[in-house]
């Protein structure tokens, strides 16, 4: 039976405010953007001078690098943390306790991440905490540096990411039956081989998924690097706000916002292609 | 339940266009609005003010020229009555179409340091639009208990070994490329493209020693706790404003000199309240005006103003009465043209990259 046209409209008219949104915040500013970085800064002529500098300019390429590795370093080492954290509030905690656990996870997400930013800061400096620990127990002589560094970048960016990853990574666990476990230990398979073969598998898109949020939200990530890197070092946020503070350059900074977003949508296709959640 | 959709649809239309009016209302007609630096919010500069003419100052504050310019570029004419902006940066604005000029004859023009009114830039065709209201140095910042101090009267010491590791550079291109200049002999006005390669040199040797590239508060933070004990394109503005708390913070103006900041005021074209515009630069730059802003508590800084009413404790914690001979040795910001201000922005970030 056909339906009628009102019935057909129903759904474009609850779907027609995401859209508008979606339209007026992101699609038509993501236009503009992507205009204005083909012209050329101050002068308004069209141009392709500023995907030509960051290609021409090693300085910038650089910050790509950077970015990338660094990017690639905190997703392997929060998914490599949260999956136990995941499995142990899954399969260790009581049921009772697990909600408690979860808030008790997630506390710092409360904290401002600027505060969060400087906290560390402090906790890494040559007085810091973790240095005083050090030369205290007589493991060192002098205070390592610790703060304005690449490690002190991941160590911010690993302690909000692990969070995030737990999260996903909980879900997707506590979706799985027991039947699959039950059913690969009456094939007799042991725990690491039911582990190993069973249950990673399942959980891999609860894994993806995290690892894609932490890779696209660390990427862009100014606040973190600008804080605890001590830019010692150049990541791509901090290159695209170099060309805006004194100099004005949006044109440049927009050519480099939409090099980094094609790096992100690559991410995005290498995660959805390797998922398989990519329509046939 | 159509009645309880129509009484939903029409509480969100009344909200919706009550919002409306909110977000496109221009602020009061007495309001004052205008684009800042952190120092002039502080509540203590801007309540006498308030209190004084019955108006409000609602206050943005950005950080950079560019970004302030781009703030101005969004709005609507009219918006904004007066702005902060560097003083060689003030000829920009002008290129834009976008100040008013000052009367001088309303304004203490008589009583500002000499070396700090800046016609170079503050002056068009003739007309003033703008007034330094506030200045101090990029120079060596250090605490005078952990080096020797008589190192810090050469910027040699800047690249010199001994210090490896104990120092931030402070992350401004322009002022620390005009200091790499003057360690080589070079004048910040007179730099061309030909320059660069030495500064950029100058720079690596310095990073080379550097624990960290910071903006004001990293800077300012890793030098008041001990994180380093120099800080390169530090001066008053790091050190004053901590005196009481860390009064072994100090600066030098070492032998090569040091490079003079100035921020001034500007009015817009397009403000609907000049007058008032006005009666804030005039306040700003009295007296009273000078000495609060001077000690704000975002950061300390000389008043432009040589007759400020700042306390005798004040003005030795500025080196108020050493001036004179700072500014003999001080040379201003670089003022390049846009294109040798994108290759200086280059060499930075390449100084940056370096490992």
């Amino acid at each position: 039976m056909n339906e009628s046209p009102p019935g057909r409209l129903l759904p474009w008219a609850l779907v027609t405010p995401a859209l508008l949104w979606t339209l007026v915040f992101f699609v038509l500013p993501f236009i503009a953007m992507a205009a204005l970085s083909f012209l050329e800064h101050g002068g308004g002529q069209a141009t392709f001078d500023n995907y030509r500098q960051f290609l021409d300019n090693p300085s910038y390429w650089r910050a790509m690098v950077n970015s990338l590795e660094v990017t690639l370093t905190v997703t392997a080492i929060s998914v490599l943390l949260a999956y136990p954290f995941a499995w142990i509030l899954a399969e260790v905690v009581p049921q009772r306790l697990q909600r408690l656990a979860l808030v008790l996870a997630i506390l710092p997400f409360w904290t401002s991440y600027v505060v969060r930013s400087y906290s560390w800061l402090l906790v890494l400096a040559q007085n810091g905490v973790v240095n005083r620990a050090l030369v205290g127990s007589g493991l060192v002589d002098a205070p390592l540096q610790l703060a304005n560094t690449r490690a002190a970048t991941i160590i911010g960016f690993v302690h909000f990411f692990v969070m995030l990853l737990t999260l996903t990574i909980f879900a997707n666990l506590k979706q799985l039956s027991p039947s699959y476990r039950r059913a690969a230990a009456d094939l007799g398979a042991g725990p690491l081989r039911t582990f190993l073969h069973v249950i990673l598998p399942l959980t891999l898109p609860g894994i993806m998924v995290g690892a894609f949020l932490t890779f696209v939200l660390a990427i862009g990530d100014y606040i973190t690097p600008q804080i605890l890197g001590g830019n010692n070092e150049l990541l791509m946020p901090q290159l695209i706000m170099m060309q805006i503070g004194r100099r004005g350059d949006f044109p440049l900074a927009s050519a480099l916002a939409i090099i980094l977003m094609l790096v992100v949508t690559l991410a995005y296709l290498l995660c959805a292609r390797w998922l398989k959640i990519e329509r046939a | 339940m159509k009645s309880i959709l129509k009484q939903h649809s029409r509480a969100s239309a009344i909200a919706t266009a009550a919002l409306a009016i909110f977000v496109a209302s221009p602020a009061l007609s007495q309001d004052l609005n205008a684009l800042i630096w952190c120092d002039h919010a502080d509540p203590a500069l801007l309540q006498p003010f308030e209190e004084a003419n019955g108006v409000k100052v609602n206050v943005k504050e950005f950080e950079g020229t560019g970004a302030g310019l781009a703030l101005v570029e969004q709005s609507q004419p009219g918006d904004w009555d007066v702005m902060v902006i560097d003083s060689i940066d003030v000829s920009r604005g002008v290129e834009k179409g976008l100040f008013e000029p000052l009367p001088e004859d309303q304004l203490p023009f008589a009583d500002l340091f000499p070396e700090v009114k800046m016609d170079s830039s503050t002056v068009v065709d003739g007309k003033r639009y703008g007034i330094t209201e506030k200045f101090g140095y990029n120079t060596i910042g250090f605490n005078n208990t952990k080096v020797d101090v008589a190192d810090m009267q050469s910027m040699a010491s800047l690249t010199d070994p001994k210090y490896k590791g104990r120092i931030a550079i402070y992350d401004y291109y322009l002022p620390v490329i005009g200091m790499a200049a003057m360690s080589l002999g070079k004048k910040t006005a007179d730099l061309t493209d030909a320059d660069l390669p030495a500064i950029s040199d100058v720079l690596m040797k310095m990073k080379a020693n550097a624990k960290l590239v910071g903006e004001v508060t990293a800077s300012q933070t890793a030098l008041a706790t001990g994180e380093v004990d120099i800080l390169v394109g530090g001066g008053e503005w790091v050190t004053a404003g901590l005196a009481k708390e860390n009064p072994a913070l100090d600066f030098s103006i070492p032998k090569e000199g040091a490079v003079l900041w100035s921020q001034a005021l500007a009015m817009f074209k397009d403000s609907k309240n000049k007058d008032l515009a006005l009666k804030f630069i005039q306040y700003i730059l009295s007296p009273e005006g000078q000495a609060r802003l001077a000690t704000s508590s975002c950061y300390w800084g000389m008043p432009a103003n040589s007759k400020a009413a700042l306390t005798d404790e004040q003005k030795k914690t500025l080196r108020f009465d050493e001036q004179p001979a700072f500014l003999a040795r001080a040379q201003a910001y670089p003022a390049p043209s846009a294109e040798l201000d994108k290759k200086m922005q280059d060499i930075w970030t390449g100084m940056l990259q370096a490992q």
